[in-house]
């Protein structure tokens, strides 16, 4: 009974759960291409990382949604980071259907961008590294830095760690 | 541009064109809403656009007590009140609920900011508002972080959580193209809602501010999408318990992003520095598409008609079936200080 009864309150925590990722039409989930913390120097996770699959993701970018969707994704992965306490870096793993989704999206808002050698192709500003791998494309964001030197540099390092688990 | 002299000549007088006067008169505002004594010059649509080039001084955030002082700069010149606590009590009751809803979407990049947050708290309380009786809000906790606050529920002191805590009505409302559930927080726990919303491109809108940040009080607001957003942010802002209850916006136009949002776009922020205040939405989202029209020209990126995306759902609100407001030039009476 003690063991009924143990069994049913985790399946009702479960319940409570999914209930409430599907709430905001988010899910969490394990690591997946996002670098545990310290396996890029430096670099520390910080949140969980959370999944929108296409339909939710508005609940994630509203606004911007309907660009992605028009490239075929299929899902939104995101993550907070912070590194050695001086910039905090959001984390996106958009996945597509395909590479040219992927592409699609890359070659939209970059003229000004640098161009790097990251995956099948990149673009890097002071704060913002983007590049794609397959049907994936990843973007990589400083929010908050105490200093703008060096940022750069330490996206960078981030995304090469990303790039090797994609 | 009048003087500010004249401006508060103006503003003191209390004539308003628009809004709902009989919604100011049941919250007990009819000074500030007064409709009598109207002259051609002031049935304007007043606008305070009040800028502090030295906000953040040496750090990345503003400064919280030079926040505190714009505040109160935009908030004097606006009701023609130098004392702070007769000037609040101008627009705010002090026995209801006032919301205030934030923008979170793009994350902690480009959110409204927490130090306007606080300064308006800070000043509601002093008006003689209970700090129970502001209920910071915006969709879900996330969008609140993303804004610096901390989630609260506790009714002693000032309450912070979202739409994912309260929920969203059951039955529908609808005008026009919006057909939709709205937030439990503006339907059923504020009288009155001050509008927080922060400067932003909008990549199917054009622009994003006043009127776009009432997507943050429905459930789906992805189906308010098409056409540019237009008409849905007109019909939506009709439904009359949004045009009645979010009667103030205090827009953040501290930090914006230019080009590419609703998102963050570090490459393309900018610091106007600036609060834009009034209380009709379709004059300020005028003056707000003004703005990042001047600073995209000035940026070398191209306006937001040749980008395919000109902000035509505010010509819409100010059109004689929606009525919201007035987004012809020459009936705004703009002030920058």
């Amino acid at each position: 009974m003690k063991f009924c009864s143990g069994r049913w309150m985790v399946a009702a925590v479960a319940i409570v759960i999914v209930a409430a990722a599907a709430g905001t039409g988010c899910k969490k989930t394990a690591s997946g291409p996002f670098p545990a913390s310290g396996a890029v120097a430096g670099w520390v996770k910080t949140s969980d990382t959370r999944v929108f699959a296409a339909k939710d993701l508005w609940h994630y970018i509203d606004g911007e949604a309907e660009r992605y969707l028009a490239a075929g994704i299929v899902s939104a992965s995101t993550s907070d980071y912070e590194y050695q306490g001086q910039v905090e870096a959001i984390v996106d793993v958009y996945t597509m259907g395909d590479a040219a989704g992927a592409r699609k999206i890359l070659e939209t808002g970059t003229d000004e961008a640098n161009p790097i050698q990251l995956g099948d192709a990149g673009s890097a500003y002071a704060e913002s590294v983007t590049f794609r791998k397959g049907p994936y494309l990843v973007r990589i964001v400083a929010v908050t830095y105490a200093s703008p030197a060096g940022v750069q540099q330490a996206l960078l390092a981030l995304a090469h760690g990303m790039e090797a688990k994609l | 541009m009048k003087s500010r002299r004249d401006f508060i000549k103006g503003a003191a007088t209390g004539a308003f064109v628009l809004g709902s006067s009989a919604a100011a008169e049941r919250l007990g505002l009819a000074a500030l809403f007064d409709q009598n004594a109207q002259s051609k010059e002031t049935s304007k649509s007043r606008v305070i656009v009040a800028r502090d080039a030295d906000l953040r001084g040496q750090g990345t955030q503003p400064d919280e007590k030079r926040m505190l002082a714009l505040l109160d700069r935009a908030i004097a010149a606006y009701t023609g009140r130098d004392n702070q606590i007769e000037a609040w009590r101008r627009i705010v009751p002090q026995d209801k609920v006032i919301g205030l809803k934030t923008n979170g979407l793009g994350g902690r990049g480009i959110s409204t900011h927490l130090a306007l947050v606080l300064a308006i708290c800070e000043r509601l309380q002093q008006a003689g508002v209970k700090p129970g009786n502001i209920l910071v809000w915006d969709r879900n906790a996330r969008d609140l972080q993303a804004c610096g606050l901390t989630i609260n529920t506790d009714p002693s002191r000032v309450r912070c959580f979202g739409s994912d805590v309260a929920g969203y009505e059951e039955q529908p409302v609808a005008f026009g193209s919006a057909n939709v559930r709205l937030a439990k927080i503006l339907t059923r726990e504020c009288e009155m809602v001050l509008n927080l919303p922060i400067l932003k491109d909008h990549n199917l809108a054009g622009v994003t501010f006043s009127m776009k940040n009432m997507y943050g009080v429905v459930q789906r607001p992805d189906e308010l999408h098409g056409s540019g957003c237009n008409p849905g942010v007109a019909d939506l802002n009709r439904i009359p318990v949004i045009r009645d209850k979010v009667r103030f916006t205090i827009g953040d136009a501290l930090s914006s992003v230019y080009e590419g949002g609703p998102g963050f776009r570090p490459e393309r922020l900018w610091y106007p520095n600036a609060l834009i205040v009034g209380e009709d939405r379709v004059a300020l989202d005028h003056t707000a598409w003004q703005m990042i029209e001047r600073k995209r020209a000035e940026a070398g990126v191209p306006t937001l008609e040749v980008a395919g995306r000109p902000p035509r759902y505010i010509a819409t609100a100010a059109d004689a079936t929606h009525r919201l407001g007035v987004n012809d030039p020459k009936r705004i009476h703009l002030m920058e200080i």
